[in-house]
């Protein structure tokens, strides 16, 4: 495909968008705004992160997309098969052989190193949008580090349910000062998230935003010392690979409603069953 | 046993050749030309030309074909294809005032200079189904022209209302309009920037805003001083020659409501504006966008915010994108089940835990 120019941009719309990102990673956390620009893929399905993917792909690296934590899942395929057209870069599905890695929804389960990309896909990135809608009194409330109202509702949650009644996308706070979406991962890769080697890059097309955590970032998960954050995942092992530390996809297996439990993260399970583990599902 | 689901991508093929094929439709019936498209469904291509902001018959007329006659669909195979073009530079602003009209009508006098030309409306049709049209026939007959061509060019309607001082005064602005596609939309909007997302915004949003104005939320008292559909000349600066040059000329639809205004506690008595612009013939749009044009602009006229949808910048900018809309509309049919299955262990923890309670106090 010579047509378009390496991983579809142009050279202009890739310097805009580096320079949002290296605002983005010295202030992290902090909201950047972008002119995003319409990608052939639809509002949604990721265009912020392959925007992002597009900006900082060379053509020496190596990619690897994961949607629900799986190389396979359609949108994972389509986004891979879109910079494999656009790019020509090689492609992997394994965690650390990847120098970029786009993800929605997930943190790779294997840890991360020095030199990798996480680029997140995000639908909102404003983690107070929920509370206050309107976009000029959100930009004021990160202004002012006017976060009271986060804590109401997560007090709230907490008198009412006797928990915290968030369960993805639950909200951080970046070095000690900006309150920062996750994006959709489940709070159990929240810790991920903190003082993690590798770059990571957050981008929201339709909203025109950009953030990021620079590597060794502090990001703690928003809680009351009397009410302490929890990770949580489904309480079983994986019924493949018998992980107990990775988190798990409830899956439907017949009409009466059995069901088993395997690891989200497809290159963990696939790595871990090559290493001889095997779950009590397993073949 | 259990096996992951893969083979996504073969998956993905199949869908694409299964989608080709019904956009063919019965392959025993003609296939139909983009010419056809551009020529017989021109209202749809100049949909799609305006909400996609490229002005091109042909590629939008493609974009029909492609996308099934889905409108929105092709509107964002314009926009998709739209910026990867370069940019050599802009146009002149282009003189409404110069404008060739195929159709210029006023609502608030009875003849104006330049009379009243109905030109290609639906207007006046009976909505009766014509059934000779399901029969193959001839062209329709020509009508008979007008004795005299309007006389270009063509002075607007407002500028009447102007010169005795009861219309606002829209005095002439050269500062370079902000560009939505070039940067981040961000609040608060001037007017042009306003303008620039409504003339590209989906038409049955913006209806439904200028039509909640007319049923009382932020009523502005619209009436169409002048609504104009013709052709006018597009030029452009040549640095090499240092004059401008015309390089060809676009189809545009213009209308400007004359809108009733008390006053406020800043600005006298007497009539304001309310102003549309849409590529294409493309009326309903126009005098829709010119509503809420009206209504988004109460702050400067020192109105009051009763509140209403209308009104509200924010409301009305960030939501009149119909690909942004369906885009993230659409997304929820993408896979979700990490952040599903997350919620279902929180759901069963907090009804295990009312459980228990329940237990308890029995």
């Amino acid at each position: 495909m010579t047509d378009y120019n390496f991983a579809y941009l142009d050279e202009q719309t890739k310097r805009m968008i580096r320079r949002a990102l290296l605002k983005a990673l010295a202030i992290p956390g902090y909201q950047v705004p972008f002119a995003s620009r319409e990608m052939p893929m639809p509002y949604g399905w990721g265009t912020g992160g392959v925007q992002v993917s597009a900006a900082v792909l060379t053509p020496e690296d190596r990619f690897k997309v994961i949607d629900q934590g799986a190389d396979g899942t359609t949108n994972a395929v389509s986004i891979r098969a879109f910079f494999e057209r656009t790019a020509g870069v090689a492609t992997t599905t394994a965690t650390h052989e990847a120098s970029v890695i786009q993800t929605r929804h997930r943190i790779p389960e294997a840890p991360l190193r020095e030199g990798q990309i996480l680029v997140y896909q995000v639908p909102i990135p404003e983690p107070l949008r929920f509370l206050e809608p309107r976009e000029s009194e959100t930009r004021k409330m990160h202004e002012l580090e006017e976060y009271g109202l986060m804590h109401v509702k997560l007090y709230e949650d907490i008198a009412r349910h006797g928990h915290i009644a968030t369960s993805y996308a639950y909200p951080v706070k970046v070095e000690g000062r900006y309150v920062m979406d996750p994006s959709p991962i489940p709070k159990f890769d929240n810790p991920k998230l903190s003082n993690s080697p590798a770059i990571q890059l957050f981008g929201a097309g339709r909203e025109q935003r950009i953030y990021a955590l620079p590597p060794y970032c502090e990001v703690v998960s928003l809680d009351f010392e009397d009410h302490p954050f929890e990770p949580s995942k489904a309480d079983h092992p994986c019924g493949l690979c018998g992980a107990t530390d990775s988190y798990l996809d409830e899956v439907i297996v017949d009409d009466a409603g059995g069901r088993m439990f395997v690891c989200s993260d497809t290159d963990y399970c696939d790595t871990r069953q090559a290493a001889g583990y095997r779950g009590k599902d397993a073949a | 046993m259990y096996v992951a689901v893969k083979g996504g991508e073969r998956a993905i093929e199949n869908a694409h050749g299964w989608l080709a094929e019904e956009r063919r439709g019965d392959p025993g019936l003609a296939e139909l030309s983009v010419a056809q498209i551009r020529e017989q469904l021109a209202l749809a291509v100049n949909r799609v030309m305006a909400e996609g902001s490229l002005y091109d018959p042909d590629l939008a007329a493609l974009a029909i074909k492609q996308a099934r006659g889905d409108l929105i669909e092709a509107i964002f195979l314009i926009r998709a294809y739209r910026t990867t073009l370069p940019r050599f530079g802009a146009s002149a602003p282009v003189e409404t005032g110069r404008m060739a009209c195929d159709r210029r009508i006023s609502a608030t006098f009875r003849d104006v200079p330049g009379g009243q030309i109905l030109g290609p409306t639906f207007d006046y049709t009976h909505r009766l189904l014509d059934f000779k049209l399901a029969a193959e026939g001839e062209p329709p007959e020509a009508p008979g022209h007008p004795a005299e061509p309007a006389p270009a060019p063509v002075p607007r309607v407002a500028e009447f209302l102007n010169r005795e001082g009861l219309i606002e005064e829209a005095p002439r602005d050269d500062t370079p309009p902000p560009d939505l596609t070039r940067e981040p939309l961000e609040m608060p909007a001037d007017r042009a920037l306003r303008l620039q997302a409504l003339a590209r915004a989906d038409e049955g949003f913006t209806l439904s805003m200028a039509y909640s104005t007319q049923r009382g939320y932020a009523r502005n008292h619209a009436f169409v001083g002048e609504l104009r559909i013709g052709t006018v000349p597009v030029e452009m600066e040549i640095p090499e020659l240092g004059f401008a040059v015309e390089i060809g000329e676009v189809t545009l639809t213009e209308c400007e409501t004359v809108n009733q205004f008390t006053g406020s506690k800043t600005e006298p008595a007497q009539f304001t504006r309310g102003y549309g612009l849409v590529f294409g013939q493309t009326e309903r749009k126009a005098i829709s966008m010119a509503l809420v044009d009206r209504a988004l602009r109460w702050e400067e006229l020192g109105e009051d915010n009763v509140g209403a949808p209308a009104q509200d910048a924010e409301f009305v900018l960030y939501h009149a994108d119909n690909i942004q809309a369906t885009g993230f509309l659409e997304h929820i049919k993408l896979p979700h089940y990490v952040d599903f299955q997350s919620e279902l262990e929180l759901v069963r923890k907090l009804r295990r835990e009312a459980q228990e309670t329940r237990e308890a106090a029995e």
